[in-house]
């Protein structure tokens, strides 16, 4: 049994225009201590689903499916289960440490406080363990009297790993953790979270739009648009020979620095990612595609075997022999 | 055209200081310490580095906005006056593209009023029409007329930057300095940003200063790269010279980090220090991975490296490192002399 297994998994957002579709029928796994990068751009549903994943969602939002994380539902288990569930099961590191921070509070009381929730710990061992967590992410344990403001956008995102850490989970959710950061500090911080989550057998979820950062950190890849996952497998495959044009094309917008084949040939999609209150029909990338068929824009293609290493992929023709022959049954 | 021909730069650095009054008595910042930096008709420079290096600050007193503490600003040879007329003059010819386009745009104003404004401002007043929308198609808006009459919240972030770009172009100016112009926009968007920079470059002969962290973007479309570190230039030339055999162990960290570079990553610990308090010696060597592994000391440079400083690189197309390692290497004879 997988440690996370999402399953056909759709969240949808009420809002006075209509229903908005964030995440349209989802499902992948997670093994224990594997690494998964689900790559995207805004308003692919990408934060939705790790919101989703610890029922962290808005009222505004109604969801189906099913989320295991080892085997219980997380969308129907009961409320103490769920406590019990985040911070000890799993945590989330959010983008923007800024924002993630209470201002006013001390950062050793932030990381202090899910250890008091969810253990009997006497006052001097949390501190202890406060201590012990921010050595751990490589700051001084002093540093626990300061202040957020008073940390550079680094060493908050340091604290933010080490508040995700301070109950032992086994699953890490990483929603963008080096955005807005310095080449050096996301150096810094991505090696911090691979060491981690390598000593201590932790699965890891990483969320982020830079395909070449989850490429280089994850074992597997999952790309999302509009709401799905377009294409999924190895690393390397993924980022290397994208079977998905949507895949290729977020691939190529990251340029090999040395490679002839970039210089002063930026890679971009003509248009604009879709507005999910509006996705247009068919395969919701065809207006953006450069290869699209005749059927394209009324047969909406699902995720099917594209190669070795458990590879999928949705586009109507992924290995030689199917494809076509399934979009006219389809259609048909 | 995709090499530029050389001539007279159009806009100029001229060993630029620019220093601010720290909060809270902290002393003076040396934002810019201390630059020389030319941008050549139809040649885009690309200025990289850290937040805090100074390179937006910078830009700024490029584009006028800030006034050198010390030194001096070109245009076309001649040093800028500080007068609102003199600047007025001067920003028709050199204008800015701000990152973030949701940030720089009105939400209340038209794209019409947005691209329009700064005609009106120089009182180009005649066929305002013809000349907006002539803007909007050259930043690839088209039909133009279909989006005179939006709002910024009706447009994607792309077409926000287009705009923005549009505002940029309406004066016909021969050099915008962009400010990380894709750093808010989505991978896929990116792209046709960066491709629309080159074809202005192309079609227009527009000369461009491009600040960012992204080391990519310079790939994709930079002619000349400039590193900046705590408040210099430390490493300067060609795009395919600096981004690919760099000398300046800054430089060659900078590189190693990105995620497919080729060899292992050379992860600098710690954070820029503060430009309140520039090391002596080169500004580099508390973090040089070089003078820590021990390599300047066999090459007989570690005593320079701490107290030695490199001096102020010119401006000019040629490439140029400031440190005392890498010369020595390349120039043994020169390292050896007192």
């Amino acid at each position: 049994m997988a440690l996370l297994e999402v399953e056909d998994l759709t969240v949808t957002y009420r809002t006075a225009g209509g229903d908005v579709p964030a995440v349209r029928g989802v499902s992948f796994a997670l093994e224990a201590s594997q690494k998964l990068g689900l790559a995207g751009e805004s308003g692919c549903g990408k934060s939705t689903m790790a919101l989703a994943l610890l029922r962290l969602l808005p009222g505004t939002a109604r969801f189906t499916g099913e989320i295991r994380f080892n085997g219980e539902d997380i969308l129907t288990m009961p409320w103490g289960r769920l406590r019990a569930v985040r911070w000890a099961g799993a945590s989330i590191v959010f983008q923007g440490a800024m924002h993630s921070l209470n201002a006013v509070q001390r950062i050793g009381a932030q990381i202090a406080e899910p250890i008091r929730l969810h253990s009997k710990a006497t006052d001097a061992e949390v501190r202890r363990k406060t201590g012990e967590l921010l050595e751990q992410v490589g700051l001084p344990a002093r540093r626990a009297d300061a202040y957020p403001h008073e940390l550079s956008g680094g060493q908050r995102q340091r604290v933010m790993i080490a508040m995700a850490l301070a109950c032992d989970p086994q699953l890490i959710v990483a929603d963008e953790p080096t955005t807005a950061l310095d080449v050096m500090i996301q150096a810094q911080i991505l090696t911090l979270i691979e060491s981690l989550v390598a000593e201590q057998g932790i699965s890891l979820l990483m969320i982020s739009h830079d395909l070449s950062v989850l490429a280089d950190t994850c074992d597997r890849l999952a790309v999302m648009y509009a709401g799905r996952i377009v294409e999924e497998g190895p690393a390397a495959a993924v980022f290397g020979a994208a079977r998905h044009p949507y895949g290729e094309a977020l691939a190529a917008a990251f340029p090999r620095i040395g490679d002839p084949a970039s210089r002063r040939r930026p890679q971009g999609l003509a248009g604009d990612p879709p507005d999910p209150a509006d996705l247009p029909s068919g395969c919701a990338f065809h207006p953006r595609c450069a290869v699209r068929l005749e059927h394209c824009d009324a047969v909406d293609p699902s995720l099917w075997p594209a190669g070795a290493g458990e590879r999928r992929g949705a586009r109507v023709r992924v290995l030689p022999d199917e494809g076509l022959s399934l979009v006219a049954k389809e259609s048909a | 055209m995709s090499e530029p021909t050389r001539s007279a730069p159009i806009l100029a650095a001229e060993d630029v200081h620019v220093e601010f009054e720290a909060r809270r008595g902290g002393g003076r910042a040396r934002a810019v310490d201390g630059v020389n930096l030319d941008i050549a008709p139809g040649e885009i420079v690309a200025l990289v580095g850290e937040s805090g290096c100074g390179k937006t600050t910078l830009a700024r007193t490029l584009l006028g906005l800030e006034k050198p503490t010390s030194g001096r600003v070109l245009h076309r040879g001649t040093p800028l006056a500080y007068t609102s007329k003199a600047l007025k003059a001067f920003r028709r010819d050199v204008q800015l593209v701000l990152q973030d386009p949701s940030g720089s745009l009105n939400p209340r104003h038209t794209v019409y009023d947005a691209v329009a404004e700064g005609l009106r401002i120089h009182g180009d007043v005649p066929n305002e029409r013809e000349r907006v929308a002539d803007a909007l198609s050259r930043a690839g808006l088209r039909p133009p007329e279909r989006f005179f009459l939006r709002f910024p919240h009706e447009l994607s972030g792309g077409q926000r930057q287009r705009v923005v770009i549009a505002g940029a172009l309406v004066l016909d100016p021969n050099v915008i300095v962009a400010d990380e112009p894709v750093a808010s926009l989505d991978a896929s968007v990116r792209g046709e940003i960066l491709a629309l920079m080159l074809r202005l470059r192309d079609e227009l002969g527009l000369a461009a200063l491009v600040v960012t962290h992204d080391l990519g973007l310079a790939w994709n479309i930079a002619d000349r790269v400039a590193v900046m570190y705590l408040g210099r230039i430390v490493e300067t030339g060609p795009v395919e010279k600096i981004l690919t055999a760099p000398e300046h162990p800054y430089t060659q960290a900078l590189l190693s980090v990105l995620p497919d570079a080729p060899g292992s990553p050379v992860v600098l610990q710690g954070e820029p220090p503060d430009p309140t308090r520039i090391p002596s010696g080169c500004r580099f060597h508390l973090r040089c991975p070089v003078l820590a592994s021990g390599a300047a000391a066999a090459a007989g440079v570690d005593g320079a490296c701490r107290g030695a400083d490199l001096g102020v690189l010119a401006g000019g197309t040629a490439t140029q490192v400031a440190c005392h390692y890498a010369l020595a290497v390349t120039d043994p004879a020169a390292a050896a002399r007192p």
